[in-house]
């Protein structure tokens, strides 16, 4: 995973609330079998529209997605992470998240940032007045800061470590493989085994 | 100390817990599909990882594979790249899977109570957000993605942050015709889609306890509409005896039923929420719009946007009608219905079947409509055709499925069409979920039956 220590760049406003991953990518999107390529499923429906902001062209160059309230809601396919990423997403902010789609973006590096809803329209004011507006999103010193605002934002230590790290959960977890060995020694055997089937 | 039942189970699973870092959590059951496991597959083989324990691993084929015709390859070609992708891993892993046309395929959440592998006291893990279905038998049960379930795969563990919890308490008696769809229903348009945010449901009252296992899974398994973790209800006597008898249910059903026993919350125990609703008022309850929550009582009128307070809910209450194509203040049961759809994780089991069976025999479904029946897996397939109730809804002119996912969410053939109107026993309206363009009302099993004979939504006692 790449580190992710700082990210600088112009940002797009979705003004939407409760975005549901089934519209960050369709279902029909959803039967590939490897992790990239998906940009193309990315808001899929709405994309059909010209007038949706993902198409005007001042927003083009967008790294940042500046989204509503109870952004990422609904199914837990990390697809719409992917999506988000392959279409060249870094950051997405909001006033709230869905807690599985804030886990599955953290935890595959893309970093979702959460915001008060009156900074978020901030925002939303300053991409839309001038579509060049730098964003930059610092998880070193856990801020957001575009123009002359500075806004603090809230991470857990770990994640914020594990990112600028770019360390992946699995390894981190195999260095602990002794307890896992000890818990198993103590599971109780009337708990149920897949293995033998039994019919 | 105190502990609620999720504190409990959630702390008899810690494998190693640090100061500001996640708990590490064993996982007992790992649940896998088609759909979210490739890449995880993928990721495994990358780094030269085993599958830590296969025996504690099941997958099934549901959400892409085809309602009919299953013995022929699955004319798809990118679901059968899918279906095939999963059979070649299961294969490689060791991992036991049941495919199509097998007696325990079907949608994985109806298969493991089915089997009998879901019980009291277990955390249990899928690549799906409905996962929470199996907290009806009092385990932690919740929905994870894709790296999360690398993660399981190739450790059986899951570092997670603990969440808080809620207890939501279903006083007094449900009336007749009314159900536990319409009870979750209800709960998801009073707390709204995020009510449930970094929650544990605790569903309690009395009119919890009073609804069978099937119903049960019901009501957790849209817990997620909420947007809670998870959802659960502590484990009694309904439980053990749904488990008794499965293939799976503990060989040493003493030791088990003794530990069952302790789980349920401490009186003195603490929720960090609490919210009450009374069974007694609930009647049918249908969604009008495209998020869960945006759902009434089916004797009242679609809402006028105009009459809500909040900004936000203002407006996504007009997209919605627009959506919709629906009209302020139209009488909910004046809306004609083209497709019905029996199935899904939250009402394909055989309870749902019996249910919707028992209002359409001797009766014909409407000619402007369609109705699928979709058993939420082969074996209540089979179940039901032993009891006849395939001859009901063929009689009836339904069509009669395969197990699957199927129109739940539209990733094999049976989809809407742009602008086609369902009446669902599913889980979910949000745009475009049951097709692109297609409209999802979302009702009960007994709606649903009800709807499929006069035409617009309807329940039985409209007969
Ligand atoms: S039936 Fe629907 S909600 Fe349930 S697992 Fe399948 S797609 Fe998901």
């Amino acid at each position: 995973m790449e580190k992710f220590i700082k990210h600088i760049g112009s940002a797009v406003p979705l003004r939407r609330s409760n975005v549901d991953t089934d519209q960050i990518i369709p279902a029909v999107y959803l039967k590939r079998v490897t992790r990239s390529g998906f940009e193309d499923g990315l808001f899929a429906a709405w994309r059909s529209d010209p007038e949706f902001v993902l198409n005007n062209p001042a927003y083009g160059d967008a790294t940042i997605l500046v989204a509503g309230v109870d952004f990422g809601t609904g199914s837990s396919r990390e697809h719409a992470v992917w999506a988000l990423q392959n279409y060249g997403f870094k950051v997405v902010i909001s006033s709230r998240f869905a807690d599985i789609f804030r886990g599955n973006s953290l935890k595959g590096g893309l970093l979702t940032v959460i915001l008060d809803q009156s900074d978020v329209e901030a925002i939303w004011l300053a991409i839309e007045a001038d579509p060049t507006t730098q964003i930059s999103v610092d998880l070193e010193s856990r801020s957001v800061s575009y123009n002359d605002v500075v806004l603090g934002f809230a991470i857990d230590d770990y994640t914020r470590w594990r990112l600028m790290e770019g360390l992946d959960d699995i390894g981190l977890t195999i260095k602990n493989s002794d307890s896992i060995d000890i818990f198993e020694k103590s599971r109780p055997n009337y708990k149920p085994a897949t293995l033998p089937i039994r019919v | 100390m105190a502990k609620t039942l999720a504190e409990k189970i959630w702390d008899e699973h810690i494998v190693r817990s640090a100061a500001g870092e996640p708990d590490l959590l064993y996982i007992d059951l790992h649940l896998i599909h088609e759909v979210t496991s490739p890449q995880a597959f993928d990721g495994l083989r990358l780094a030269g990882r085993k599958v830590r324990r296969p025996d504690l691993t099941i997958a099934t084929e549901d959400h892409n594979v085809p309602t009919q015709n299953i013995d022929q390859p699955i004319a798809d070609p990118v679901s059968r790249l899918q279906v095939d992708t999963l059979r070649a891993n299961c294969a490689e892993f060791g991992i036991r899977l049941h495919s199509l046309g097998d007696k325990d395929q079907g949608v994985v959440h109806v298969v493991g109570p089915h089997l009998g592998l879901t019980q009291p006291g277990m955390t249990i893990v899928c690549g799906d957000s409905h996962t929470s279905t199996h907290g009806a038998f009092g385990a932690l049960a919740f929905g994870i993605g894709t790296s999360e379930v690398e993660h399981v795969l190739a450790t059986q563990t899951l570092p997670l942050a603990r969440p808080k919890t809620m207890a939501i308490n279903v006083e007094g008696t449900l009336q007749l015709g009314v159900t536990s769809k319409d009870i979750i229903l209800a709960i998801i348009a009073k707390i709204g889609t995020g009510g449930g945010q970094g929650y544990v449901i605790e569903y309690r009252g009395e009119a919890i306890r009073a609804l069978s296992m099937e119903s049960r899974m019901t009501v957790c398994n849209m817990s997620i509409e909420a947007g809670a973790r998870a959802g659960l209800i502590a484990p009694d006597q309904t439980t053990f005896d749904y488990i008794k008898g499965k293939p799976h249910a503990p060989h040493d059903f003493d030791a088990a039923l003794a530990y069952w026993k302790t789980l349920y919350t401490d009186t003195d125990a603490k929720f960090d929420v609490e919210v009450t609703i009374n069974a007694d008022d609930l009647e049918p309850f249908v969604t009008w719009g495209t998020n869960p929550a945006q759902g009434a009582p089916l004797n009242s009128h679609v809402p006028n946007p105009a009459d809500l307070k909040d900004d936000e809910a203002r407006g996504a209450a007009e997209r919605a009608l627009i959506y919709m194509g629906l009209e302020a203040g139209m009488p909910l049961k004046n809306i004609a219905i083209d497709t019905v759809f029996l199935g899904s994780c939250t009402n394909g089991r055989i309870e749902d079947l019996r249910a919707a069976a028992h209002v359409i025999k001797g009766k014909k479904i409407a000619s402007t409509l369609r109705m699928l029946v979709v058993p939420g897996s082969a074996r209540v397939r089979l179940e039901a055709e032993a009891e006849g109730l395939d001859k009901v809804f063929i009689d009836a002119g339904a069509e009669w499925r395969n197990a699957g996912c199927s129109m739940c969410l539209g990733m094999n053939p049976d989809q809407l069409a742009v602008g086609e109107r369902a009446a669902s026993t599913s889980n979910r309206n949000f745009e475009g979920r049951q097709g692109k363009g297609g409209r999802t009302h979302l009702v009960s099993p007994l709606v649903a039956a009800a709807t499929a004979i006069r035409g617009t939504l309807s329940s039985p006692a409209d007969l």
